[in-house]
């Protein structure tokens, strides 16, 4: 596309511009996406009471007092306060501070164990967020970090002499890279064929996943010598994650490396120029074309970033968290995931980072309101999709909770205005008649 | 706003009137019971249990309802459990990840038998293991042993492992007999040791019919004693490629279909329905004719894999004091596999063919057939 194009522009394509409705679905998206943390929260608080009455109801105590109700309420009533406190003191034990263990140690390990957790999380958010500011929607998350996983892993079992160091760097450059290449495949089919970026992920996450698979069930390629399971040789040493606070803790150097992507993704979507032709992108393609932006090379750059970020996830896996060799399975549903603590977070790299916390944590909890209180893990998962429900609803949770509904708050702004202009002018005509 | 509200007050409060209406319990319970299954069950006999035991389980990703391996551990984990009289604790994994928190998470519940399913498990199973010497481990379906010396990684974890290629001889004896086309045929989920173990042993069993009886039958799906050549699905799940899979098999003219792995024997079953022809289908793990009542007119049998019974054995011999951590490999001989009953096709099987399955288990037990796969010789 030649540079004086805008030029050519005619009158009536000029008007088409300014006037052109937003598709529907295109605004639900960025209603969905504009919520703000107002709209997160409320989401939230609504999620945790759906959940409850959820665990409430799961929980046979509970349904046996609900049966003779009027007979005895106090029964019921106690046994919801039970099934209510065992289920979230055992969140908050699995998750934070788990008050009954015998040592400091074990009473610290569950908080140290959510950070491990988000780790992966937050910079998965941050690469579904990326490409939410740019317009796109990258659900290809499953596939970059499988090749993430491919590229890290191959050179972590294929290079076992690298030095302490060195070898983790080059796994995880290697890694970045696959994340990155699978990524930009899904953007360049969409810029250059037109392929809608949500078909072309969702296909390339089955391409990776029978391409690692096919890897993993071939002695020679990846799969552990001398075991015919459809599972890699343990990760060696030299490029696992340090681990930061030793040996018993899962905590590892991941952690930090997903504070720097914040940290990176802050500068890139607030600070520099290519941030900026990303949000240009998103908030109106043909206005950003107009203006000069090559949208199509935008669109393969942000796959290529967001691919990167989910890679980071993908390669914290292998190198971190499944250490002991990793099957088909090793992203965890960390790519879809992510796309929910984007959406939590507001695509904002800060609200990523407390998103990613929070999710980490709920994964953290699960294994002890299980263990400790019977509670279905399903029940978590339940709570994370209610939350992605309630902030597809904006508008549900400001009517639940009172908060000022975008489309008043402009019409106050307007009203607000026109007032002071009337004001304005009857203060002139005052001092003309003066 | 305040219009559904209403609406939806009116709901609950029907909801909780019809609901309601419940006499109390005569005996005063404490309402507190915030973990139902959590009260030690009354029933607590003999006496002579470990104090404090506490067996646990934890599944990977198929959960405890995936009609296989995770179920049949479960069932028998709970079944020792009430034999016991004692609680127990259980969780599922989600993703590859959880294994590790997940048996920490039973650790810290005072667990003292975790009982981990799976090979995907062995590694984190290995790592509490050692970190725990003073607590059980049972292994199902894997040696625990990442350091490939041929034992498991800690001397507290106990194996237990199924050498069902012996069953699946047995069922592909019969099948070879039972055919009319001349033709069987199998295929798997994924390419796993413990699934192809089964299609090695069905394949053994109808080369061996066939020098037998001087006979031809063929197999299909697995056509070389080493079945990792042969068909799979690629997965787990009951889904139109599993369907596919059964139909290009059935199309070669099979009258006997052995699927493994999992639920896929539902796409089976469907394919063999929508093909119109007689087809007789072989379970797998449970008996099927009693786990699935949809399949009883077509299940000629199936290849049990008795792990309710073994893990329930071997929790409550832990139970009472006598953990053995030596590996337990179930076999024909001390009945950890077996076929299961003909029942619908009883009458069909004519009495020499069963009389020869019933001796061909005898030779198997005596040593007299061999049977390979990768446990007979471990």
């Amino acid at each position: 596309m030649s540079t004086n194009e805008p030029l050519a522009i005619s009158e009536s394509q000029q008007m088409n511009l300014d006037t052109e409705p937003e598709g529907r679905w295109k605004g639900a998206f960025r209603e969905m996406l504009a919520g703000g943390p107002g709209v997160a929260i409320g989401a939230l608080i609504l999620a945790f009471l759906v959940g409850s009455i959820m665990i409430a109801f799961t929980n046979a105590a509970v349904r046996e007092a609900a049966s003779y109700f009027f007979a005895r309420p106090q029964d019921f009533f106690s046994a919801l306060g039970s099934a209510m406190g065992g289920a979230y003191s055992s969140l908050i034990r699995g998750s934070i501070f788990n008050w009954e263990a015998p040592t400091f140690q074990r009473m610290i390990s569950p908080l140290l164990l959510t950070l491990h957790n988000s780790g992966p999380l937050i910079c998965a958010g941050l690469g579904v967020a990326v490409t939410f500011k740019a317009g796109l929607f990258n659900i290809g998350g499953r596939g970059q970090m499988l090749m993430a996983a491919v590229f890290a892993g191959w050179l972590a079992f294929g290079l076992p002499n690298l030095p302490v160091g060195i070898h983790l760097i080059v796994c995880i450059l290697g890694g970045i890279l696959g994340g990155a290449l699978w990524g930009a495949l899904a953007g360049f089919l969409n810029a250059k064929t037109g392929a809608h970026e949500v078909i072309a992920t969702i296909m390339l996450n089955y391409v990776a996943l029978y391409l690692l698979q096919y890897l993993l069930a071939t002695p020679g390629l990846m799969q552990n010598p001398g075991s015919s399971n459809p599972i890699t040789p343990a990760t060696p040493m030299s490029a696992q994650l340090p681990r930061l606070f030793g040996r018993q803790f899962p905590l590892n150097a991941g952690f930090l490396i997903a504070l720097l992507a914040v940290a990176f993704c802050w500068w890139l979507l607030n600070r520099s120029s290519l941030g900026f032709a990303f949000k240009a992108v998103g908030e109106n393609k043909r206005a950003a074309k107009v203006a000069g932006i090559n949208t199509d090379r935008m669109t393969i750059t942000v796959f290529a970033i967001s691919g990167a970020l989910l890679a980071l996830a993908g390669a914290m896996q292998v190198l971190g968290t499944v250490t002991t060799g990793f099957t088909d399975g090793i992203d965890g549903g960390i790519g879809f995931d992510g796309i929910t603590v984007a959406l939590l977070g507001g695509s904002q790299p800060v609200g990523v980072l407390f998103a990613g916390l929070l999710f980490g944590a709920f994964k953290a909890g699960g294994s002890m309101m299980q263990a400790g209180q019977m509670i279905p893990i399903e029940i978590v998962s339940v709570i994370q999709s209610l939350i992605v429900l309630f902030i597809a609803a904006p508008p549900l949770v400001r009517a639940i909770f009172h908060l000022p509904q975008p489309s008043q708050v402009a019409a106050a702004k307007k009203a607000a205005a026109k007032a002071a202009k009337a004001e304005a002018k009857a203060a002139a005509k005052k001092e003309v008649s003066a | 706003m305040k219009r559904t509200m209403k609406f939806a007050a009116v709901v609950a409060a029907a909801a909780l009137l019809f609901g309601a209406c419940g006499a109390a319990p005569e005996t005063t319970t404490n309402g507190a019971g915030a973990t139902d299954t959590a009260s030690p069950d009354a029933t607590a006999d003999q006496g002579d249990t470990v104090e404090n035991f506490l067996p646990c389980i934890v599944s990977d990703q198929g959960g405890f309802d995936d009609r296989s391996f995770n179920q049949l551990s479960y069932e028998g984990l709970l079944a020792a459990a009430k034999e016991l009289g004692t609680e127990h604790r259980e969780v599922q994994s989600s993703a590859q990840g959880d294994f590790a928190p997940n048996i920490a998470a039973l650790v810290d519940q005072n667990c003292t038998l975790i009982t981990a399913v799976g090979f995907q498990l062995a590694a984190a199973t290995a790592e509490s293991a050692t970190a725990n010497p003073d607590l059980e481990y049972l292994m199902i379906d894997d040696m625990a042993d990442t350091t490939g010396d041929g034992k498991p990684d800690a001397p507290n974890i106990k194996p237990l492992l199924y050498d069902t290629a012996q069953a699946a001889f047995l069922a592909g004896y019969l099948s070879a007999g039972f055919s009319t086309a001349g033709k069987v045929g199998t295929f798997g989920g994924m390419n796993f040791p413990t699934v192809t173990i089964f299609m090695d042993g069905f394949y053994q069993g109808v080369r061996y019919y066939n020098t037998e009886n001087d006979a031809n039958v063929q197999v299909v799906g697995c056509t070389s004693e080493d079945c990792t050549e042969g068909s799979f699905t690629g997965g787990f799940e009951a889904n139109e490629t599993a369907k596919t899979t059964a139909r290009n098999i059935i199309d070669q003219g099979v009258d006997v279909l052995l699927p493994v792995g999992g639920p896929i024997y539902q796409s089976a079953l469907a394919a063999i329905k929508d093909s119109g022809r007689d087809i007789a289908l072989i379970g797998v793990d449970a008996d099927l004719f009693e786990t699935d009542p949809t399949t009883q007119d077509y299940v000629l049998t199936s290849i049990r894999k008795k792990m309710d019974v073994s893990v329930e054995e071997t929790v409550v011999a832990a139970g009472r004091g006598n953990f053995d951590p030596t590996p337990y490999i179930g076999t024909l001989e001390n009945n950890g596999v077996d076929i299961a009953p003909f029942h619908n096709f009883e009458d069909k099987i004519d009495q020499d063919l069963r009389d020869k399955v019933e001796h061909l288990r005898q030779e198997i037990i005596d040593g007299n057939v061999k049977v390979t796969s990768y446990l007979a010789d471990s």
